[in-house]
């Protein structure tokens, strides 16, 4: 009986001692995640760890910071390679400020006489009348100055 | 309907052809560089098709031609009259030249995607208001 006691906690001394030879998967995981998060902007990152292997998943804002998490995963000791899954953020739209729409609407309502647009946050709003054929020439050259929106209340003849 | 079901034809058209396609605020956002005037017109086609007012004002689109270089002839495409040759790039700025519909004029630099510096072959410089100038 006693031996038998003295046998079980060998063996499981034993096993602890080789289990944590190496860092386990868990620690790897822990480790991963606290680097990542540690650099700005990269939250919600998840590393899931397979014997080493690291795979990245959640959302980075650019692709400068996806290599980046690639790199700290690769620093963090006991992780043999990292499969980074994680995808990159769209740019936000870029809309020009109010004063270079104003100065744009001008030029492109120059040639439409009959055409008033008033900027305000990004929105350009056109009003007034426009024959049908120049209608499309006149939105191709508002929506080339990056306005947040185009409001159309032109009466088309 | 989701502008992603409205727009289909254009956002596959669009991602064909290079284009950025996105969503923001629930306005579909179309940008980038086409290699031709007759992309970027098969684009304006495709959306007048689905809204021929253009009056939903959930799309912005801003393709841009992408087949004129600094140092070649660009060609004036005027409804009838001349385009004005100015100072600066705009509209406020004073005229200092003309050039007649269908003329051809050098292409110096390209200030923006509204106002290019072109230069006439009576030696006129200034700028021109970019979309009456075609390849």
């Amino acid at each position: 009986m006693k031996l038998t006691r003295i046998l079980a906690s060998l063996i499981l001394a034993l096993s602890l001692f080789f289990v944590s030879c190496g860092p386990k998967d868990d620690d790897i995981k822990a480790s991963v995640e606290n680097k990542i998060q540690k650099e700005n902007n990269m939250t919600g990152i998840t590393a899931t760890v397979n014997d080493g292997v690291v795979t990245l998943s959640g959302e980075c804002q650019n692709e400068a910071a996806k290599a980046k998490c690639t790199e700290l995963a690769q620093s963090v000791k006991g992780v043999k390679s990292v499969t980074n899954n994680c995808t990159v953020m769209a740019m936000p739209v870029q809309v020009s400020p109010d004063d270079a729409l104003r100065q744009g609407v001008m030029d492109a309502t120059k040639d439409h006489p009959g055409v008033t647009a008033m900027v305000n946050g990004g929105v350009v709003t056109l009003t007034g009348n426009i024959s049908r054929d120049k209608l499309p020439m006149l939105m191709q050259s508002i929506n080339g100055l990056q306005p947040k929106q185009v409001l159309n209340q032109l009466t088309i003849k | 309907m989701s502008l992603q079901e409205k727009y289909k034809q254009l956002i596959d058209a669009a991602t064909t052809s290079g284009m950025n396609v996105r969503e923001q605020d629930n306005i579909l956002y179309i940008n980038g560089e086409a290699t031709n005037g007759a992309t970027k017109d098969n684009l304006w086609n495709i959306y007048g098709q689905i809204d021929p007012d253009f009056r939903a004002s959930d799309v912005v689109m801003d393709v841009n031609v992408n087949d004129t270089m600094a140092g070649s002839k660009v060609k004036v495409n005027t409804d009838k009259t001349n385009l004005n040759i100015r100072k600066g790039p705009g509209t406020d700025q004073p005229i200092v030249g003309k050039a007649a519909k269908d003329e051809m004029v050098t292409l110096i630099s390209k200030t923006n995607d509204q106002w290019w510096l072109v230069r006439t072959d009576a030696g006129e410089e200034g700028y021109a208001y970019a979309e009456y100038l075609t390849s």
